[in-house]
């Protein structure tokens, strides 16, 4: 790795060769203090970041407090039924307002001189107010909010660049996706109560790569892989070959997804012999529900296909043996914050959460059968990082196939340009393996990819 | 161990959770295995809800005897990567508190200190452990086994890839 003297031209950190089908991330991307900064202005201040979900503050007055791109914040309910957001720090000297992680308030109070504001976040009590000046006025001091706020689906984010695109044309192909999701449920989804937080000693990048990595999932996951295949899973062989290819795929904007064929259950209408033979009802009722309103081909998505959605930068949804919302929080070049989250649709209770929960738990989670796994490879990498001759990863997996699956490596390559191109001070890049020629997307036409619908020509 | 007194009660209780304690710190981890009943169930709640039910709420952990023992099968295999090399463990037990209930089962608590090192670092998990342990002759049972870190959250070690 260049030292930091003579540190990389940003044009030089990722190598994107797509007709010889190399592509190489520099490993100072992830271990490189300023490019860490550089990330920080080009990136998190630019684009829009995960907050929180809707359901996480159903009354009025209910609150959260979130670390989102290293600011303090909070969410709030307020009276009139608006989620607002807030910096959580008193315009008067600075003290964190919200110094709880949730609760339920009236009135939000600071402790330090006790300046009082309302859940709209106006100043509305001041002790002492009479010793201030003429020139101090209340409607200046009231709470400071991002500069930007909206929500798709229940899914809050904030942008602190006023200049932001609005989020659904941010969110781009991901839409679809995040709608799969969500059409799941006929009340919405909530979030439960209960967070997994947990650290990793690795730059945040690799968290968003792994997540979407279906290359890793049999050497590093051998011990999920043989206790679901105990289970009763439907497991025709354990080598890549003999598994069904999926999508991995490019959704613009740097969001990308892995899709593929359930081997396992999906709690929402794919039946496991894990869930126990009383579910099994229940499950062929929502699947033929799903059906009715969605058609046989969504529906069949909605049931039976898992993804891993990135949605750019720093959030995943993870909807396979049950929902996770996974937020990263970046710290430091070489660690990250992780939280978790269970998403469940709203009508499921007694049984039927009992099932979703458990099912969660098999994989997902820092106690699960497969994240401590997830976390010592990345730790691994990053320690690898400091053999600094070795300068370059490769992230090349499938670059010259028409139709990369999801142990194929496109659904990072997507990722990783839009990174680029953010670090170079621009919006949008082509984040596809190619142009494809007229052939290929005739070729990408014509045949359905085992997914229920037509890959896109890319 | 009828009508024993209160002092003798903890005693034996302590034995136990020693004995199993050291079982954990030494990887015998079938042999430990062996202290449960088997409609057993071993709980991690997450750090920031120590009270969660796992029926309702996001738990860490929630086994019962059979996905335990996958646990263990995991654990002993090469395959699991966080633990492999072990890490070094070194638990310790103390201010232990024994009620007997009404059907004889023994509800206990005890304050555990559980350092673990690995890849040149460690730290400790801090919490407590409640038991429901079942008379079985002579011996004592594990019924119910529930591990509640006091910190308030995984920043240290990035997961729960040891029993607690
Ligand atoms: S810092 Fe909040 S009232 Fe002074
Ligand atoms: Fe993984």
């Amino acid at each position: 790795m260049k030292n930091a003297a003579e540190p990389m031209d940003i044009r030089d950190l990722v190598i994107d060769d797509r007709k010889r089908g190399v592509f190489r991330v520099h490993r100072s991307c992830m271990a490189s203090p300023d490019l860490f900064q550089r990330e920080r202005r080009l990136i998190f201040d630019r684009c829009w970041i995960y907050l929180g979900h809707e359901s996480e503050v159903e009354r009025p007055g209910d609150y959260r407090r979130r670390t989102v791109a290293g600011r303090p914040l909070f969410f709030v309910r307020g009276k009139d039924g608006q989620v607002r957001v807030f910096l959580n720090s008193c315009p008067h000297r600075g003290a964190m307002i919200c110094r709880r992680d949730g609760g339920n308030a009236k009135i939000l109070r600071c402790f330090y001189h006790a300046w009082s504001f309302n859940t709209e976040g106006e100043l509305i009590g001041v002790p002492g107010r009479d010793a201030y000046g003429p020139n101090f006025d209340p409607a200046e001091l009231g709470l400071k909010k991002p500069a930007r706020v909206d929500s798709y689906r229940g899914f809050f984010f904030v942008s602190f660049n006023p200049d932001a695109e609005d989020l659904r044309t941010y969110l781009a192909g991901a839409r679809d996706y995040l709608d799969l999701v969500v059409d799941q449920t006929q009340e919405g989804m909530r979030v439960v109560p209960g967070s997994n937080k947990y650290a990793i000693k690795a730059n945040w990048k690799l968290l968003a790569e792994n997540s979407l990595d279906g290359y890793h999932l049999i050497p590093t996951h051998r011990t999920y892989v043989d206790y679901m295949a105990g289970l009763g899973t439907d497991d025709s062989g354990d080598s890549l070959a003999a598994r069904p290819p999926g999508a991995g795929r490019a959704l613009g904007n740097g969001h990308c997804v892995s899709e593929n064929i359930s081997r396992n259950g999906r709690p929402i209408a794919r039946w496991h012999p894990v869930f126990g033979e009383e579910a099994k009802e229940r499950i062929a009722r929502t699947r033929r529900r799903l059906v009715r309103e969605y058609g046989e081909k969504r529906a069949f998505r909605m049931a039976d296909t898992s993804r891993n959605l990135l949605i750019y930068p720093n959030l995943l949804i993870m909807d396979f043996v049950a929902i996770s919302i996974r937020y990263i929080e970046p710290v430091a070049p070489d660690r990250m914050e992780v939280t978790a989250w269970h998403l469940v649709p709203r009508e499921e209770s007694g049984a039927a959460l009992a099932t979703r929960l458990d099912s969660y738990l098999t994989f997902l989670g820092p106690g699960g059968f497969a994240t401590p796994d997830d976390v010592e490879a990345l730790e691994s990498c990053q320690t690898g990082f400091r053999a600094s001759e070795n300068e370059w990863s490769d992230i090349s997996r499938g670059m010259l196939k028409s139709r990369p699956g999801t142990s194929d490596e496109l659904q990072m390559r997507g990722f990783w340009r839009q990174w680029h191109a953010n670090m170079l001070g621009r919006n949008t890049t082509n984040v596809q393996d190619g142009q494809p020629t007229e052939s290929q997307a005739a070729a990408a036409d014509s045949e359905a990819d085992g997914l229920g619908h037509r890959a896109s020509a890319r | 161990m009828t009508a024993t007194s209160r002092p003798a009660l903890r005693g034996i209780v302590e034995e136990f959770l020693f004995r199993e304690a050291a079982l954990l710190d030494d990887w015998r981890l079938d042999d430990w295995l062996d202290l449960f009943t088997h409609d057993a169930r071993y709980m991690v709640p997450s750090t920031d809800l120590p009270e969660g039910d796992p029926g309702r709420d996001l738990v860490f952990i929630d086994d019962d005897i059979m996905r335990l023992r996958a646990r263990v099968a995991r654990l002993n295999s090469r395959h699991s990567h966080r633990e492999n090399p072990r890490s070094r463990t070194r638990r310790f037990v103390s201010n232990v508190r024994v009620e007997e209930t009404e059907d004889r089962q023994l509800s206990v608590s005890a304050n555990v200190l559980v350092y673990r090192f690995r890849s040149g670092e460690g730290a400790p998990y801090v919490g407590s452990v409640e038991y429901v342990l079942r008379r079985d002759g002579e011996d004592l049972r594990i019924a119910y086994r529930r591990a509640v870190l006091d910190m308030e959250d995984l920043s240290w070690h990035g997961a729960v890839s040891i029993i607690l």
